[in-house]
């Protein structure tokens, strides 16, 4: 599905240049759930907006479903099947949220099915729909709209980077339920996180560290690993 | 009534009128009425000093609609235009305003409207004004529109005032004086391209107990356009008023806002917000996420900004 091959990517820090991903290679296979882990600064939300194109690489390819889109724009990658959930969602003066919603649909969708979206993140429709994607909305009500509208997408590879931040409120039971039910539809998830109840749930546990991966595998396999660290 | 495709497309444009509507109008096209209709309840009639209406609505006239939307389909004209509306105690209705130019010639076309409210207690007045211009001529489009309201007790004011596209110049004036618990809300939309000018003052006199403002004003300047927003509350009593300017700059324009807050009363609460700067590129980029264009991105943001 999804093919990361020598991904490196560095930034300016005043005069020097400082690596954030290092020769990054990594291969998601369809229909799974993989966790991407690691410390702050590991490079996992650069390695996520790399994917959907945010970000350009220093170097590298980067192939989905066979074809080579290190070249594509952020456009052309949604539109070939990619939906990226930020870890801090985007507020607007004036898209209220059932507009955000037909934005991602790609189509006029009905009210009613904008409405099972916010019922699916937990929000009330009647509530929601009409509201303005502003400040005015808390961050755990932005953070579920940012995911409504990720879902709303249909996509095939879907990326959520930290989703469970902000989302206090929100029980992380109902999150899990949402990736587990995109897993039955088929859909590939790579999501970034730290919670160990969303590595529970991964078929794949990818750990960063300075720019690389330290270590994967099964969560039976990775998890007993991290905690074994955290002591 | 019989008009040319171009003022066709400004009486939709400014009024979304198709045809001939409902309730009381006056349409007004190259300095003439060319169409009137009173009502049993609204009575409007040509002022004898001035060129203009007198619009007349009786107390407790609910649920009515005045339409007086204006056109200029040659070059060269320039008029002024006094409209005074007689809101009688307790009504409840709306007028739905607005001018537009198509220019097709050399020389400059200039409608100047005053237009006066006075809101009897207890009224309440929705008030949509929109501006327009078009036409490949070399002569300039020019829309200088006042708007004052003299409200009465307990009367609310709700202005829709937009300025959509394709006019050159415009200097904008909305006066307000408000009485004990009169409350008026403005939301202004602003959209200026090429080299055009806009300027727009907003000066509110809050000057009864418990009165309200809330004072909205959101542009967009593109090219070389420029805009100037001038937006005063002068708090003389126990009262709220709150006035926002945001701005979105594109290209090479330029816009200068200048919020005053007066607070002449110490039981006054007034609040100014402003925020100018260009589309941010988070917004654009989380709507390419959802498969825009950078282009269709720019429209969806300043088509959710100006709505």
């Amino acid at each position: 599905m999804l093919n990361l091959v020598d991904i490196d990517y560095e930034v300016k820090r005043g005069r020097s240049k400082m690596k954030i991903l290092d020769r990054l290679s990594l291969e998601v296979r369809p229909n799974m759930l993989t966790v991407i882990t690691g410390p702050n600064g590991s490079g996992k939300s650069t390695l996520a907006e790399i994917i959907m194109g945010v970000k350009t690489p220093n170097c590298g390819q980067i192939y989905f479903k066979d074809d080579n889109i290190t070249d594509k724009n952020i456009t052309e990658r949604a539109k070939l099947g990619i939906a990226f959930s930020f870890q801090q969602p985007v507020k607007f003066k004036g898209i209220n949220v059932y507009d955000l919603l037909n934005v991602s649909s790609g189509e006029l969708i009905s009210r009613e099915e904008a409405s099972k979206y916010l019922k699916t993140v937990g929000l009330e429709p009647e509530k929601y729909l009409l509201r303005e994607v502003n400040d005015k909305l808390s961050g755990g009500e932005l953070k579920r709209i940012e995911i409504a509208s990720v879902l709303a997408r249909k996509a095939e590879l879907l990326i959520f980077d930290e989703p469970e931040a902000g989302i206090d409120l929100w029980s992380f039971e109902d999150l899990t339920k949402i990736f587990k039910k995109l897993k039955t539809e088929k859909k590939t998830l790579i999501i970034i996180s730290h919670q160990e109840r969303i590595l529970k749930i991964a078929d794949q546990i990818v750990v960063l560290d300075a720019g690389n991966i330290k270590t994967q595998g099964t969560p039976k396999e990775i998890l007993p690993r991290i905690k074994g660290e955290k002591r | 009534m019989n008009w040319s495709e171009e003022e066709k497309q400004i009486f939709c444009e400014v009024a979304d009128v198709f045809e001939v509507p409902e309730g009381a109008y006056n349409f007004r096209v190259n300095g003439k009425s060319v169409g009137r209709k009173s009502t049993d309840n609204i009575n409007i009639e040509s002022k004898t000093d001035v060129s203009g209406l007198d619009i007349y609505i009786k107390p407790g006239t609910k649920n009515e609609t005045v339409h007086i939307p204006v056109a200029i389909s040659v070059t060269g004209l320039s008029e002024a235009v006094h409209n005074d509306f007689h809101i009688g105690k307790n009504a409840d209705v709306t007028i739905i305003a607005g001018c537009g130019i198509y220019n097709c010639g050399p020389t400059d076309s200039v409608h100047n409207g005053i237009h006066r409210f006075f809101v009897e207690k207890g009224a309440k007045v929705r008030y949509i004004e929109r501006h327009y211009g078009f036409g490949s001529g070399r002569g300039g489009k020019i829309l200088n529109p006042t708007t004052e309201l003299f409200m009465k007790e307990n009367s609310e004011a709700y202005l829709e005032l937009e300025q959509i596209k394709g006019v050159d110049s415009t200097i904008r004036r909305t006066f307000a004086d408000l009485n004990d618990n009169a409350k008026i809300f403005a939301k202004e939309r602003l959209m200026t391209h090429g080299r055009q000018r806009a300027e727009s003052i907003f000066s509110i006199s809050l000057d009864g107990s418990d009165s309200v403002a809330d004072i909205v004003s959101r542009a967009i300047a593109q090219d070389f356009s420029m805009q100037t927003l001038k937006m005063n509350i002068d708090g003389k009593n126990k009262c709220r008023g709150h006035s926002e300017c945001d701005a979105i700059l594109m290209d090479n324009a330029r816009v200068i806002a200048i919020p005053a807050l007066n607070a002449l009363n110490t039981s006054a609460e007034l609040i100014h917000e402003a925020a100018i700067g260009k589309i941010a590129g988070e917004q654009l980029i989380k709507l390419m996420t959802l498969g825009l264009t950078k282009k269709e991105a720019e429209s969806q943001i300043i088509n959710g900004f100006l709505k």
